[in-house]
């Protein structure tokens, strides 16, 4: 049987993926450049007995999601730049509470309401540092529509598993660009399921430490009482300023994502076997790296392009290793240099880290990273 | 046989954290028996708080409790409700989170009229950040951020929620204490959201600074100015002056959000 294809839309792709993963609700705020995901997720969820549900604000959709989540549903908020902003405070909440739910946020120029129909790529530090405190940060950036399918379906894996927020975060081009997708047949991509509690109800407790880093989640109406609170908890989930507790359950909640990066990290190798300058790109912007690869390959030079699908956590030890193979990395990026800090972090120092950094609503076109790779010696 | 109030807390979290002379914890009996005389089950039950001294009271109740961020319990509520229409969900939190950083959520839960309860202990004052003014702190009185008195206007919380769409709005007061799981009872039988808004005291942040010379006058106070909406009937605009109406203000039937939701649901598999 030949699979189900579609011509679709960035967005309209993550919808049809967060169904593939078993989404059974939606909290949204309309904002440009991502409301298609509200659009198709208001036709498609009702028709599954799933809900959907337009909130006031940003932030009451995020606190939707968690309160779902909480009651056992699988959750999903879109959202972009500004509507990042705000949902912060709660993206902290589900970080210190733990409780799994995806944050679709496409890219679009900022700070502020900035360039509401413009591709960027300038939330990725936010997707890290946005929310107040210690936390663990997941993020995922697909440059095709077929991708942010994928990676969608990914994230509430992700979610589930490490019962932690995680954002995935196209730019406006991926999020807007139609292309051809293939849907899997049902079964054929995982779907990771919530841990459930294996002790009766009187033994439980939601941050019980004695099944790992990553305690199972009971639904709240399933039988199971307890606690949730965005104070600092103990194990039982009620508030503690004991000092040794704090810190054990800070470092925990980061250690379950720190612990588990190969898990976790994704990206693409292209051409790097024998390469000597490296392009390190994501989103829509490794696609004109591809691109000026080719060419430059063409032109005997030997370039390659190291693909990150995972933005967070960084691929620390990827990027290190290639830091001491090449001769120089080339980082184009739609924002003032935001990976580019993370790659000469990696780097030390060892070769030069080179940016295109676009601000301007453009795409960064291929002969920019051209006239880059060449500026390697 | 007195009340046991026990069998619904939780075992080892006494004591709160409220002051001698708070009548949160007048409010949190009242939620128990109200609970206790409808037979809500614990473990289908999900009480819901913001943050601030009112929403640390989830805590002590042996329910699912879910203690959120500062204003936010609404729109958390509304997730846990949408998710699981079958438990019952109660919100609880003061004037503060309620009506300031939680106002949004406040009027569009009323608005849903989605079938929640939320009992809003206002002592007319953030009391756990040490007594600023609040949204229903009155004009003229002095907080620890209004000096020379307040200069802003306050709600009236029990009209607002009726202006924005709640379909049940009771208020008690923390000295009529067996009126309160009375209006308690009667918001969670209703169907469609319900508001009650309790009026309590503060009296070490706001007592203090607005020369209440004890709790007794402040309870006092709240005796003096509560009259019954039927005694109210009877008697003059002169009469009412300074008063609060107390009882079931509004009670209307209209549609509900879960069972609306439920019709989106039923048309969204008829047109597939």
């Amino acid at each position: 049987m030949s699979k189900k294809v579609a011509f679709l839309q960035g967005n309209e792709a993550a919808a049809f993926g967060a169904l593939y993963a078993g989404c059974d609700f939606f909290a949204g705020y309309p904002i440009t450049p991502s409301t298609e995901v509200s659009e198709v997720l208001s036709a498609e969820l009702p028709k599954t007995g799933g809900k959907f549900l337009q909130m006031e604000d940003e932030i009451a959709a995020m606190a939707a999601i968690l309160g779902a989540s909480l009651a056992g549903a699988k959750v999903l908020t879109s959202t972009s730049g500004p509507g990042l902003s705000l949902k912060q405070e709660l993206v902290g909440y589900g970080c210190i509470a733990e409780i799994p739910c995806v944050v679709y946020n496409v890219m679009r120029g900022g700070p502020s309401t900035g360039m509401p129909t413009g591709p960027s790529q300038s939330d990725v530090m936010c997707a890290k540092w946005g929310t107040h405190g210690d936390h663990p940060a997941i993020c995922l950036t697909p440059a095709s529509v077929q991708e942010t399918y994928d990676e969608v379906i990914r994230a509430f894996n992700l979610s589930e598993k490490y019962r932690t927020p995680v954002m995935v975060m196209p730019d406006e081009i991926v999020a807007h660009m139609r292309e051809r997708i293939v849907f899997p047949e049902p079964g054929e991509v995982e779907v990771i399921p919530r841990k459930a509690p294996t002790v009766p109800p009187e033994q439980y407790k939601p941050y019980d430490t004695s099944f790992g880093d990553v305690p199972p989640l009971a639904a709240f109406g399933s039988g199971y009482k307890f606690h949730v609170t965005g104070l600092n908890k103990m194990q039982d989930g009620f508030p503690t300023t004991k000092a040794e507790i704090v810190q054990a359950e800070e470092e925990r909640q980061v250690r379950k994502v720190d612990a588990n990066i190969d898990d976790i990290v994704q990206f693409e190798e292209y051409m790097l076997d024998d390469a000597e300058v490296v392009v390190v790109a994501y989103g829509s912007t490794s696609r004109s790296a591809r691109y000026a690869v080719n060419v430059a390959r063409e032109q005997g030079i030997k370039a390659g392009m190291f693909r990150i699908k995972t933005f967070w956590p960084f691929p620390d030890k990827q990027i290190k290793a290639l830091a001491c193979k090449v001769k120089g990395i080339v980082i184009p990026e739609m924002n003032l240099g935001m990976c580019s800090l993370e790659l000469e972090r990696c780097a030390q120092g060892k070769v030069p880290v080179l940016g295109i950094f676009r601000v301007d609503g453009e795409p960064i076109n291929p002969d920019q990273i051209l006239d880059k790779i060449k500026e390697v010696k | 046989m007195s009340f046991d109030y026990d069998k619904y807390l939780r075992p080892g979290k006494l004591p709160h954290i409220w002051c001698p002379g708070c009548g949160h914890g007048i409010v949190m009996k009242g939620l128990i028996r109200a609970m206790d005389t409808l037979k809500l089950k614990k473990e289908e039950t999900a009480i819901v708080s913001g943050i601030g001294c009112a929403s640390r009271l989830p805590g002590y109740i042996d329910c699912c409790t879910l203690h959120t961020a500062h204003g936010r319990a609404a729109a958390f509520a509304t997730g846990v409700k949408m998710a699981k229409p079958e438990m019952n969900v109660i919100l609880v939190g003061g004037d503060g989170d309620g009506t300031a950083i939680g106002g949004n959520h406040f009027i569009h839960a009323c608005r849903r009229n989605i079938d929640m309860t939320y009992i809003i202990m206002n002592n007319y004052i953030y009391g756990m950040t040490g007594g600023q003014f609040s949204p229903a702190t009155p004009t003229g009185h002095k907080a620890s951020t209004t000096p020379y008195g307040n200069p802003d206007p306050n709600f009236d919380i029990a009209k607002l929620a009726i202006g924005a769409g709640a379909t049940f709005v009771a208020r008690g007061t923390a000295f009529h204490a067996n009126q309160i799981d009375k209006l308690i009872v009667e918001a969670i039988q209703h169907k469609g959201f319900s508001v009650v808004e309790i009026l309590d005291d503060c009296p070490t942040t706001y007592g203090r600074r607005n020369k209440y010379k004890s709790v007794i006058e402040m309870m006092n106070r709240l005796k003096e100015v509560a009259v019954p909406v039927k005694a109210a009937e009877k008697m003059t605009a002169e009469q009412l002056q300074g008063k609060v109406l107390t009882g079931v203000l509004y009670k209307e039937e209209k549609p509900e959000y879960i069972a609306e939701y439920a019709k989106v649901i039923e048309r969204a598999k008829a047109a597939k």
